[in-house]
C-alpha cells in the first residue's frame, strides 16, 4: 500500500491539523508516514502545503515527486490549482472554493472554477459555508478532511477516533463541533459520488 | 499507538535523541528551520534539564561550552546563518575541546524557504577540524544525536549535526531507544584546556591534529556510512544525507543499480570514496546544499576520472535537491506530469492583520515621504515584510542587527536621515552593540524599536529584553530627551507622526521605542485560535 497526498492552502488555515489527523490515523495502524512541512515566513498569509506520504513499508523520499499524488486536498480554490503537477493521472481534487484574496492581481475565481472542475472527479464545494451551517465555523479544515475522507486510504471510523484525540484537549464541545462539520462533509461528498 | 513509536519532524527527533542521551542543557536562539528542537525540549525535558532561550546563538554556544566544561552534556541548535554569529565560540571550542558532551545542531536551508542565503554548515565543520554528522532520515536523526555525544565524549571534541530544512520539517515515525542517565559534575583534569592562550592553545591545537586521523577512521567504520556494490558500473553515485532518499525514490524501491557510497559522518571517508573509485570512473555526487563533498573529491583523485554533481551542472547548483533533480541526474525518463496552471501566481506572506508592524510602518512610511533622500534600513523579522507592497518602506535586510550599524555607516557617508528599524528580539541579539557604537559617535540616526514583547517570526519564543528595553537603550547612553516610547495605534497616529518628525530633525541618537503585543501572541494568550488548530 502506498499513498501519496499534497494538502495546500494559505498560512494559517489550519492544513497542519489535517496532517496530524491523518498522521495519528496512519500510526494507529501500523503504516509508515513521512509528512513534509512548511514552517516559518510562508505561515504568514503565504502559500503553505504539506505532502503527506502513506505506505505499508519504508518510504523514501520526504516530497512527493510530481505526477503521483493520489489526492490534492486544499483548503483554497488557487492553492489546488498550485500543486496539479503532483497530481497523478488518476489522481483527485478535493477543494474548498472560498478564496482567500490576499494578494494583488488574484485571478478571476470563476476561472479557476472552470480548470478545477475540467478534472475528473474534482470536488469543489463551500467548506467554510458547510462548517458554519454545522455549528463550527472554524473547523473549515474538517470539512474539507470530511470531504476527501473516501479517498483515503483509511477507514472513517479511524479518522474519527484520530479527530477525537486531536481536540480532546480543548474539550467536548470542540470534538463534537469538528467531528459534526467532518461527518457533514463526508455525506456530501458521498451523496456527490452517487449523483 | 504504541509506546515507543512516535511521529517525530526530524527536529524533534534530534531534540528526543539528546534528551534519551541524557542530556543536561540545551541551549537556542529562534531561526527557521531549526525552532523546534528547543520548543521540543521545553515541552518534554524533566525537571532541571536547562531549556530557555538564549540571546543570540553566540551566547547559547558559550553557556554550553560551560556545560560541557562542567563535564555535562549539552546541545546547542540554531539555524546556519546563526552559525555566522556563533563562529567566533564555535571554532574555538574545537581547540578547548570538551570535557562533556557537546553537540551543535545546524539547520541549513537550501532553496531560502525562510533565509538570506543557502551557506552550508558541513563547510564549518571542516574549517573547525570537528566531525561533522548528517541524518537521512528523522530515525537516523534521532540515533545519530545519540552516537554524536557518545563520539564528543570519547574524542573530546564538539560534534555537528547538520541538517537541511526538507529533512528538519519533515514528520515519520521514529522509535525511540531506552533513555541514558545524565553526567555527574565533573571538572575538567588539565586546568590549562580551557585557557586559550597562545601557548596553550598552539599545544591544544597540535592535540586536536594528532586527533584528525582517528575522527576520519570513526567516519571511514561508520555504521551509517555504507558502500553497497552494483552491477551497473557506468557511474558510482555519492549520496549526502537525506540525497539518498531521492535515489531510492527514483529506483521505486528497488536497490540502486549503481554503486553507492551513503555519506552521513564526516570527515570525508576518502578510503570509501577510493574503493568507490576503484569500481567507476564517473562520480555523480548529490548533496543537499552547496558542493562541499563534490569539490573535496576533485582534489582526491586523479586525473581520468570524471566527476559530477552541481560544478559540471548535472544538478543545479542553487536550491535544494528535489525528486526530480535526482531522477534526472540519475538519467531516469521523466515522468508525464500535468502542466501547471497559467492562473497560477505567487502568493508571498504579508503582515497579519492588526499587526502593530503595520501601524508603525504607516507613520514611518507618511514622515519619509517628507525626505526622500532619506532610507530606511531594516532587519530579520517579521517587519522585514515591509518591504513588499503595499508597504514598500525599507531599503535593506541583511543579517542580524544590520539596521543600526548601516543606518550609522550610512550616516557617516552623509545620508540624512538615516533610519533603522528592528524587532525587539533582534535588537537583544545583535543590535544592542551596534547602539553603542552609535552612542559613542553621537551618529546622527533615528532608530525605531518595533517592540511586540515576542519573537515572532518563528512562532511568538520568549523575548529576553521584554519590559527592559528602556532601561537597556537608556543603559547604553541614549539620551533621556531622545528616548521616545509610544503605542502603535490608529488613534494615536498623528501623535506618533509628530514624534517621528522631531527626532528626524536631532542629528544625534534617537531611540522610539514602538511598543504593542504581536496580535499572534496576543491571540494565543486569549485562547482565540483563527482556526481550530
Amino acid at each position: 500500500m502506498r499513498y501519496d497526498m499534497i494538502i495546500a492552502g494559505v498560512g494559517g488555515q489550519g492544513i497542519l491539523s489535517i496532517a496530524t489527523v491523518i498522521g495519528h490515523a496512519v500510526l494507529d495502524r501500523g503504516w509508515r508516514l513521512k509528512q513534509s512541512e512548511v514552517h516559518g515566513m510562508a505561515q504568514r498569509g503565504g502559500a503553505v502545503e504539506t505532502h503527506l506520504r502513506i505506505a505499508d513499508g519504508e518510504i523514501a523520499s520526504d516530497l512527493v515527486p510530481q505526477g503521483r499524488a493520489s489526492l490534492i486536498l486544499a483548503l483554497e480554490p488557487l492553492e489546488a490549482l498550485r500543486y496539479l503537477p503532483w497530481l497523478a493521472a488518476d489522481g483527485r481534487v478535493v477543494a474548498n472554493l472560498a478564496t482567500v484574496e490576499n494578494m494583488a492581481h488574484y485571478p478571476d475565481s470563476g476561472e479557476i472554477y472552470a480548470e478545477l472542475r475540467q478534472l475528473p472527479g474534482c470536488l469543489l464545494f463551500d467548506a467554510v459555508e458547510l462548517a458554519r451551517l454545522n455549528g463550527s465555523a472554524r473547523a473549515v479544515n474538517m470539512a474539507v478532511l470530511g470531504a476527501a475522507a473516501s479517498c483515503l486510504p483509511l477507514p472513517v471510523p479511524a479518522l474519527e477516533a484520530a479527530i477525537s484525540a486531536q481536540f480532546q484537549r480543548k474539550g467536548g464541545a470542540v470534538v463534537k463541533g469538528n467531528l459534526a462539520v467532518f461527518r457533514a462533509a463526508h455525506a456530501l461528498a458521498e451523496a456527490n459520488a452517487h449523483n | 499507538m504504541s509506546m515507543d513509536r512516535r511521529l517525530l519532524l526530524a527536529d524533534e527527533a534530534i531534540a528526543q535523541g539528546a534528551l534519551d542521551a541524557g542530556l543536561s542543557g540545551a541551549y537556542a536562539y529562534p531561526g527557521t528551520p531549526s525552532t523546534e528542537i528547543l520548543e521540543y525540549i521545553q515541552r518534554q525535558a524533566p525537571a532541571g534539564v536547562h531549556c530557555e532561550w538564549s540571546a543570540n546563538e553566540k551566547t547559547a554556544v558559550e553557556e554550553a561550552l560551560g556545560m560541557a566544561y562542567a563535564g555535562k552534556r549539552a546541545l546547542v541548535a540554531m539555524k546556519h546563518v546563526g552559525l555566522n554569529v556563533a563562529a567566533d565560540p564555535f571554532v574555538n571550542s574545537a581547540i578547548t575541546g570538551v570535557n562533556g558532551g557537546l553537540v551543535v545542531v545546524a539547520a541549513d536551508d537550501p532553496s531560502m524557504h525562510s533565509s538570506q542565503n543557502e551557506q552550508d554548515s558541513r563547510f564549518y565543520a571542516d574549517f573547525a577540524l570537528l566531525p561533522a554528522i548528517e541524518p537521512s532520515s528523522q530515525q537516523e536523526a534521532y540515533a545519530t544525536t545519540r552516537y554524536a555525544f557518545d563520539l564528543s565524549e570519547k574524542m573530546r571534541v564538539p560534534v555537528l549535526l547538520r541538517l537541511t530544512t526538507r529533512l528538519a520539517h519533515s514528520r515519520a515515525d521514529v522509535t525511540v531507544d531506552a533513555p541514558r542517565a545524565q553526567n555527574a559534575l565533573a571538572l575538567p583534569d588539565d586546568p590549562r584546556q580551557f585557557v586559550l592562550l597562545p601557548a596553550n592553545a598552539r599545544r591544544n591545537y597540535a592535540a586536536l591534529l594528532a586527533k584528525q586521523p582517528a575522527l576520519r577512521q570513526a567516519a571511514e567504520n561508520s555504521d551509517f556510512n555504507a558502500l553497497t556494490d552494483g552491477p551497473d558500473q557506468s557511474v558510482g553515485i555519492i549520496a549526502c544525507g537525506l540525497a539518498i532518499n531521492y535515489v531510492r525514490e527514483a529506483c521505486d524501491g528497488a536497490p540502486s543499480p549503481h554503486p553507492m557510497l551513503k555519506i552521513v559522518q564526516y570527515p570525508l571517508p576518502e578510503h570509501l570514496l577510493r574503493r568507490l573509485a576503484e569500481k567507476c570512473r564517473t562520480l555523480l555526487v548529490i548533496e543537499d546544499g552547496m558542493p562541499f563533498v563534490e569539490s573535496r573529491l576533485r582534489g582526491v583523485l586523479p586525473h581520468g576520472w570524471t566527476i559530477r554533481g552541481r560544478l559540471d551542472g548535472t544538478l543545479p547548483y542553487a536550491g535544494e535537491l528535489t525528486p526530480e533533480s535526482v531522477a534526472r541526474a540519475l538519467g531516469k525518463p521523466a515522468a508525464a506530469v500535468r502542466a501547471a496552471s497559467a492562473l497560477v501566481v505567487p502568493r508571498p506572506p504579508g503582515l497579519c492583520a492588526a499587526c502593530p508592524h503595520m501601524d508603525s510602518f504607516l507613520f514611518i512610511k507618511e514622515a519619509m515621504a517628507e525626505h526622500p533622500g532619506g532610507r530606511v534600513f531594516s532587519d530579520i523579522g517579521c517587519y522585514a515584510l515591509g518591504a513588499l507592497p503595499p508597504l514598500e518602506a525599507i531599503a535593506s535586510c541583511v543579517d542580524m542587527g544590520a539596521s543600526i550599524t548601516m543606518a550609522k555607516g550610512a550616516a557617516d557617508a552623509g545620508l540624512r536621515p538615516s533610519v533603522a528599524v528592528i524587532g525587539d528580539s533582534t535588537f537583544t541579539h545583535s543590535g544592542m552593540t551596534g547602539l553603542l557604537d552609535a552612542v559613542y559617535e553621537k551618529a546622527p540616526i533615528t532608530l525605531l524599536i518595533l517592540d511586540n514583547g515576542t519573537t515572532g517570526m518563528t512562532g511568538g519564543q520568549t523575548s529576553l529584553g521584554a519590559g527592559r528595553l528602556e532601561a537597556i537603550v537608556r543603559g547604553l547612553g541614549v539620551e533621556p530627551k531622545h528616548l521616545r516610547v509610544l503605542a502603535p495605534l490608529k488613534k494615536n497616529h498623528a501623535a506618533n507622526l509628530k514624534a517621528l518628525r522631531e527626532e528626524l530633525a536631532y542629528q544625534g541618537v534617537s531611540v522610539i521605542l514602538s511598543q504593542r503585543e504581536c496580535i499572534q501572541t496576543a491571540k494565543k494568550r486569549s485562547g482565540k485560535h483563527f482556526h481550530a488548530i
